[in-house]
């Protein structure tokens, strides 16, 4: 889930100054934090008793746990309502709760000396990157609590409760490391108000979205705008009109970094289609430089049509949004010969929690876990963070949602197996920052897409060797 | 108290020593040896892999080219913000008409001193938020809406200022140099008064005009307080982190727009805690540092002249 990377409020500036000092150290200072002891007493995973449904992972009952959470687009509101569920159970265990917005600058020295939490939510701008975490051996392997009872049903196992997808998103090389418990969707988004207010109807095709666009543009509306600084945002639209045009298969390809993926028609048919926004000149002016605030406010006060952002957008924007905007999910337009329907979205967990190797309380963690997947754990979540979770149905209809994550409820219904996620972000990090940069430059017409799908190519030809 | 000397001065110097070598030398040892392993930073796992990650850096084209951002910065920064710092310093303590009152200032020399000391005061985190308002890249921005209301830009296309790769590095190059003058101008001031008035007061008699007087007189007098200035702004130069960092796109660590706002150290960050290569990321560590190292001697021992005492 790339998800999780982009969209907290990214508070650089509070930490540029004490990176200054690290990176003048040429990263001594970090570098003098490894090496330290380790302290390992996590289990193997055959001792786990996983008939038992009241204690599947043999949790210590007096045994402490702690807990740290990304604090970011989703808040830390969730998880004090997390941890009472889990004190119902163990009351005499002390939970330590912690959330920041920088992970990697809090518990990479943590990883490092052999102590991390229990449980991380590892998420964020500054998140500890999975694959690299999973190379080393640092997380324990989730099978056991994807074979664990459900709680709220002890017939069922914990995988045959979560949405599609979130398993596969949790894998690197083969084996499950994380939960990515916030389900998101992602594609593009428009106020459904001022839709009603030009009297347009809703694009389900690439030609119709062109239309409205030139509509917006002749009254003065800029037709686009995209968080230019960060190029992931715009990424996931030109990627899903790929996914859409070549299938899922294409998508694959590209996951694995296959580099004769790039050759394949339908990457150039797409990205052309999709260059139109940049010759006809339908970006909002400035938006190639702007960070996800100014742009995603600029979008609120209507000076733009649409904007690509995942489903946190409506909770990020909060403040920003007008009461009457109508926040409104659209899956990206279709092209003619799309494998996939105009419905199908990219969709899937993200905010990724593990369990470190060398936690003190592995079973704690597993535990706190299985309950975070309880219909009651995924109903706080949805109510104090704006958000579906990855449980199967669940968010109840005593659960009241906003225009914008009702949108995405619709559209995902419509959508049904229909869903498909890119995991490129997640597992080839240089490959995705290099797709990033190409972006940036096509949309700032300083490139053209015949130039950008080379250095797509060229990219997965150098990471996928190295 | 001849027998009591050596515990004594022992005794005052361990615990710096100890503190130094502890805090300073030893991870700086310890970058070393992580510049010839494949280690990923976040594991205590890693494999000796000699100078792999050197031969590795030379043909990194991403890092050859932060090194010429951070050349491009040396050649500039310093000499832009010492000669600039250097004019203001000679202008509000020497600079004034001679009159009747002997040397001294411009009009309001005392309130100019602090306006321009005034970024110093301001922490960078707020330097780069204040600048990112004038850059910004729509109408909005201040520098894009004075272009505008000149009639000199467009508001359909505004400049991009930080998005635009011929751009980017001058303008972080400007911050720094607006931010570093005051700095300069006060240690300048603070040198420039310790020079006894009596020399200029001979060379007013003497004729000399303000020019002659500036490099006859102060320019000598203030060799030393230069000399300082650039291997302070050399280093300054060899880093730059936070504003790239924090100022320019990027994935993390900014550098972009595609590379051409990089340097050595954002390079250095994003390989360290983004791309788990803190070996390669060491390796670069190890380049800057002897950089800055030989930098640093080469300056003092070419810009070497004689001491002038007065």
């Amino acid at each position: 889930m790339g998800s999780a990377t982009e969209y907290n409020r990214r508070d650089i500036f509070k930490r540029a100054a004490a990176i200054t000092v690290l990176a003048a150290g040429s990263g001594s200072l970090l570098a003098a934090c490894a090496g330290g002891t380790s302290s390992n007493d996590s289990k193997k995973a055959g001792e786990y008793n996983l008939k038992d449904a009241k204690n599947p992972f043999g949790v210590d009952a007096k045994k402490g746990l702690e807990v740290f959470i990304f604090d970011g687009g989703y808040g830390k509101d969730y998880l004090a309502a997390f941890a009472a569920i889990y004190a119902k159970t163990y009351p005499d265990a002390k939970i330590d709760q912690q959330a920041d917005k920088d992970i990697t600058g809090k518990l990479q020295p943590r990883f490092n000396a052999g102590s991390p939490p229990d449980v991380i939510d590892d998420s964020g701008n500054k998140q500890i990157k999975l694959d690299v975490l999973a190379k080393d051996k640092s997380l324990v392997d989730l099978a056991p609590l994807l074979d664990a009872p459900y709680i709220d049903d002890p017939s069922k196992k914990v995988r045959d409760v979560l949405m599609p997808g979130t398993i596969e998103s949790g894998t690197i090389d083969g084996k499950v490391y994380n939960l990515s418990y916030a389900y998101t969707m992602w594609g593009l988004w428009f106020s459904g108000k001022l839709f009603k207010d030009n009297g347009w109807t809703v694009p389900k095709t690439w030609a119709d979205f062109i239309t409205i666009c030139e509509q917006a543009k002749a009254k003065g509306i800029a037709p686009l705008a995209h968080q230019g600084k960060y190029p992931y945002y715009i990424n996931v639209a030109i990627l899903d009109m790929i996914a859409k045009q070549g299938g899922l298969d294409l998508m694959a390809r590209i996951d694995k970094l296959d580099p004769t993926a790039w050759d394949d028609p339908a990457v150039k048919t797409a990205v052309e289609a999709f260059f139109q926004v940049v010759e006809k000149d339908f970006l909002l002016p400035g938006t190639n430089g702007m960070t996800h605030t100014e742009s995603q406010t600029a979008w609120n006060q209507y000076k733009a049509v649409f904007i690509p952002s995942g489903s946190w957008l409506e909770n990020e924007q909060l403040a920003s949004t007008p009461a009457d905007f109508e926040m409104t999910f659209l899956p990206m337009p279709s092209l003619p010969g799309d494998k996939l329907p105009f419905e199908a979205i990219r969709a899937g967990s993200g905010e990724p929690f593990v369990v470190p190797t060398k936690a003190k309380n592995v079973a704690g963690g597993l535990e706190f876990l299985r309950m975070m997947l309880t219909k009651e754990a995924s109903g706080k979540f949805a109510q104090a963070a704006n958000s579906l979770t990855c449980l199967k149905d669940g968010v109840g209809p005593d659960v009241q949602l906003k225009p914008g994550t009702k949108s995405t409820v619709v559209a995902l219904k419509a959508a049904g197996d229909k869903v498909f996620n890119f995991q490129y972000p997640n597992t080839a990090s240089k490959f995705d920052e290099d797709l990033q940069n190409a972006s940036g430059e096509l949309l700032a017409k300083r490139i053209t897409p015949a130039e950008w799908i080379k250095r797509a190519k060229e990219s997965a030809t150098k990471n996928k060797s190295a | 108290m001849r027998h009591g000397k050596y515990p004594f001065i022992v005794g005052f110097l361990f615990l710096p020593i100890l503190l130094y070598v502890g805090l300073v030398l030893w991870p700086y040892a310890q970058t070393f040896g992580y510049s010839l392993t494949d280690w990923s930073g976040q594991s205590q796992e890693m494999n000796f892999v000699g100078l792999d990650n050197y031969t590795k850096l030379l043909g990194d084209e991403v890092f050859l080219g932060a090194l010429w951002h951070n050349l491009l910065l040396l050649a500039v920064l310093p000499v832009a913000t010492i000669l600039i710092a250097l004019f203001f310093a000679f202008m509000l303590n020497v600079g004034g008409k001679g009159g009747t009152g002997g040397v001294q200032g411009v009009a309001g020399a005392a309130f100019y001193k602090v306006v321009f000391f005034f970024p110093q005061v301001l922490s960078i985190a707020i330097l780069a938020v204040l600048w990112q308002a004038v850059y910004r890249s729509d109408g909005a921005g201040l520098a894009n809406g004075a272009l505008i209301e000149l009639g000199l830009g467009d508001p359909q296309h505004p400049v991009e200022w930080l998005n635009d790769p011929n751009l980017v590095l001058w303008c972080i190059m400007g911050v720094l140099i607006w931010g570093g003058v005051g700095f300069y101008l006060v240690l300048f001031s603070a040198a420039m008064q310790s020079i006894p008035k009596d020399i200029y007061e001979a060379a007013l008699l003497d004729g000399a005009k303000r020019g002659q007087t500036f490099f006859k007189i102060t320019l000598p007098l203030l060799w030393e307080t230069i000399q300082t200035a650039w291997v302070y702004l050399a280093i300054v130069a060899m880093d730059a982190f936070a504003l790239v960092a924090s100022m320019t796109p990027g994935r993390t660590y900014g550098g972009g727009p595609d590379h051409h706002s990089e340097l050595m150290s954002t390079y250095l960050m994003r390989n360290f805690l983004a791309f788990g290569e803190a070996g390669y990321a060491c390796a670069m560590g190890v380049v800057i540092f002897f950089f800055t190292l030989i930098l640093s001697v080469v300056s003092l021992r070419v810009t070497r002249r004689e001491r002038i005492e007065y």
